[in-house]
């Protein structure tokens, strides 16, 4: 639908009214930047949020997140919020802060702000309600930007989180000199497929390792990209001068690597961790000795 | 930490490509990515500077951080006027057997990427570009 | 960027710096032919433990020269690949099929010693 030469000016004096409303709010939210601030505080406290902070650091974060949220009003633009809320999240989070806490004390501050125009231009209700007109589309994306930055960065640290306990729960073993295993069990996703090809090669160098066994005994299945990952980890171990021995193969995923096109003759693969085990020992030149033998001599 | 700028490397010859990789390398580290996926990215842009100076003898590669709301990351674009790809299909086919080092390596490129696009026509040249994400 | 090449014994050692350009690469070839046939050497180890990229001409280029180097009745094994750079080989799809690598230059002359009693 075109827009007429009419409609387009009065939609363009729509916005500057509105950028104008915008800076006649924010000298008044300047101006009465004590008096907001510390009822915002008061009302945090009140609501018993952000209790895992000393009233001189809540203080000095409500400063920061009001001088944001006005700044934020004054410039229209959402750049600067965004960095300012990763920040915030970098800091509180490790404090215990929770999500509900942060959305929270950004609604109560919208709140206050809101109260404090309502007294302001109670005297004349079409000012009032012009100026909410611009405040509110401003003030709900505002806290949306909080809130999102904050989720997304105690998601990223719950995702940190998950990689370490990953990593402490896939160890690879070195059970001999020069001999590495590494017992898969569970489920494998791309992601920790690459973790433990990276986990395993930083083993062979340290541990100068001649020879990895690989038990997949405990995998139920596999996808062709989970395989393919496999079959890099050997081909990489080759490149640090290792054997590799997969042992533990199921029928399943044996057909699912043989489809994605790798000679399963070429692979180094013994049925169990035992026999796969002795193989090993016996390219490091050990002589394997019956137990019975051994307990006589 | 602010996200480095851009960088432009002029490909000519195969000592170029190295200096590509090299600030390839190093704007990776200081985006903040581990040593394994500079890695990656030092030998992608390698693969396709390589490809500039053996079929188009010359062209650039650009280097540049980027910065969502969600992650930070890098892309890099190599382009160059030369004969151009006839058929992209055919230079992206890939099996999972290893392909042994020869031809365009694209499908590899792409493998070690989190993002790939490529742009080709005869005789108009190419532009290949690949992004990958802090994770 | 010439490559250093020392002898040891029978064997030609040669160390790989970092930045390594594709006429480095050559270079080093024709260098390691004519030394293997001036010491009628047994074997030569490339370290490659400075490189922190492979990409495909180094990996066809290492596999020419243990190919040219069997020629002359020597073996050739590549050693101290990174863990990253041998990550980022497979990924690529580069194997170095054929070609013997060991873990760094105590194992590669190891490997080579056991060739050479084999071969005698």
């Amino acid at each position: 639908m075109p827009t007429t030469k009419r409609s387009a000016n009065h939609l363009q004096r729509i916005v500057a009214q509105s950028t104008e409303l915008l800076q006649e709010l924010v000298s008044h939210l300047r101006q009465n930047r004590t008096q907001l601030r510390e009822e915002w505080a008061n009302r945090i406290t009140e609501a018993q949020l952000l209790t895992a902070m000393t009233k001189e650091e809540l203080f000095a974060e409500a400063t920061s997140v009001y001088d944001n949220y006005v700044e934020t009003l004054a410039t229209g633009t959402f750049e600067a919020l965004q960095s300012y809320s990763r920040n915030l999240s970098e800091r509180i989070i490790p404090r215990g802060v929770e999500t509900h806490e942060v959305v929270g004390i950004v609604l109560l501050l919208r709140d206050v702000l809101a109260r404090s125009l309502f007294a302001k231009y109670q005297g004349d209700f079409t000012m009032l309600n012009r100026i909410l007109d611009a405040y509110e589309p401003a003030a709900n994306r505002i806290a949306n930007t909080v809130a999102v930055g904050f989720v997304q960065e105690r998601e990223r640290v719950i995702r940190q989180q998950q990689e370490a306990i990953r990593e402490l729960s896939t160890p690879v073993l070195q059970v001999r000199e020069r001999l590495l295993i590494l017992p898969i069990i569970g489920v494998i996703d791309p992601q920790r497929a690459r973790q433990l090809t990276e986990q395993l090669l930083r083993g062979i160098r340290t541990n100068r390792a001649k020879v990895v066994v690989i038990d997949i005994t405990g995998v139920a299945a596999m996808d062709a990209t989970v395989a393919n990952h496999l079959v890099q980890t050997v081909e990489a171990s080759r490149l640090l001068g290792a054997t590799v021995i997969v042992t533990g193969l199921s029928p399943e995923i044996a057909q699912t690597i043989v489809t994605i096109g790798v000679d399963l003759g070429k692979m180094n693969t013994v049925g169990d961790l035992q026999g796969g085990i002795e193989q090993a020992e016996r390219l490091l030149g050990y002589k394997v000795v019956p137990v019975a033998d051994a307990a006589s001599s | 930490m602010p996200v480095p700028q851009d960088i432009l490397v002029s490909i000519r010859s195969d000592v170029d490509i190295v200096l590509a990789r090299q600030q390839g390398r190093s704007m990776a580290t200081s985006i903040g990515f581990a040593a394994t996926d500079a890695t990656l990215i030092a030998t992608a842009i390698s693969e396709l500077a390589r490809n500039i100076v053996t079929y188009a003898q010359q062209g650039e590669v650009a280097m540049r951080g980027v910065e969502t709301s969600h992650s930070k990351g890098i892309v890099i674009v190599a382009r160059d006027n030369g004969p151009g790809i006839r058929s992209i299909p055919d230079v992206l086919r890939d099996g999972y057997s290893t392909s042994g080092g020869l031809g365009l390596g694209l499908p590899g490129v792409k493998r070690l990427m989190d993002e790939f696009a490529i742009e080709s026509e005869p005789r108009r040249g190419t532009t290949v570009t690949i992004r990958k994400w802090l994770k | 960027m010439e490559v250093p090449i020392l002898k040891q014994g029978r064997f030609l050692i040669a160390t790989i710096q970092a930045a390594l350009s594709d006429a480095d690469l050559l270079q080093l070839r024709r260098a390691l032919i004519d030394k293997v046939i001036h010491f009628r050497s047994h074997g030569v180890i490339v370290d490659v433990t400075a490189l922190d990229v492979m990409d495909s001409f180094a990996t066809r280029t290492l596999r020419d020269i243990t190919n040219v180097i069997r020629l002359r009745g020597a073996d050739t094994v590549i050693v101290g690949i990174q863990p990253e750079v041998a990550f980022a080989m497979v990924q690529l799809g580069l194997t170095m099929e054929g070609v013997a690598t060991a873990l760094d230059l105590e194992e590669g002359l190891a490997h080579l010693q056991q060739r050479a009693a084999r071969n005698t």
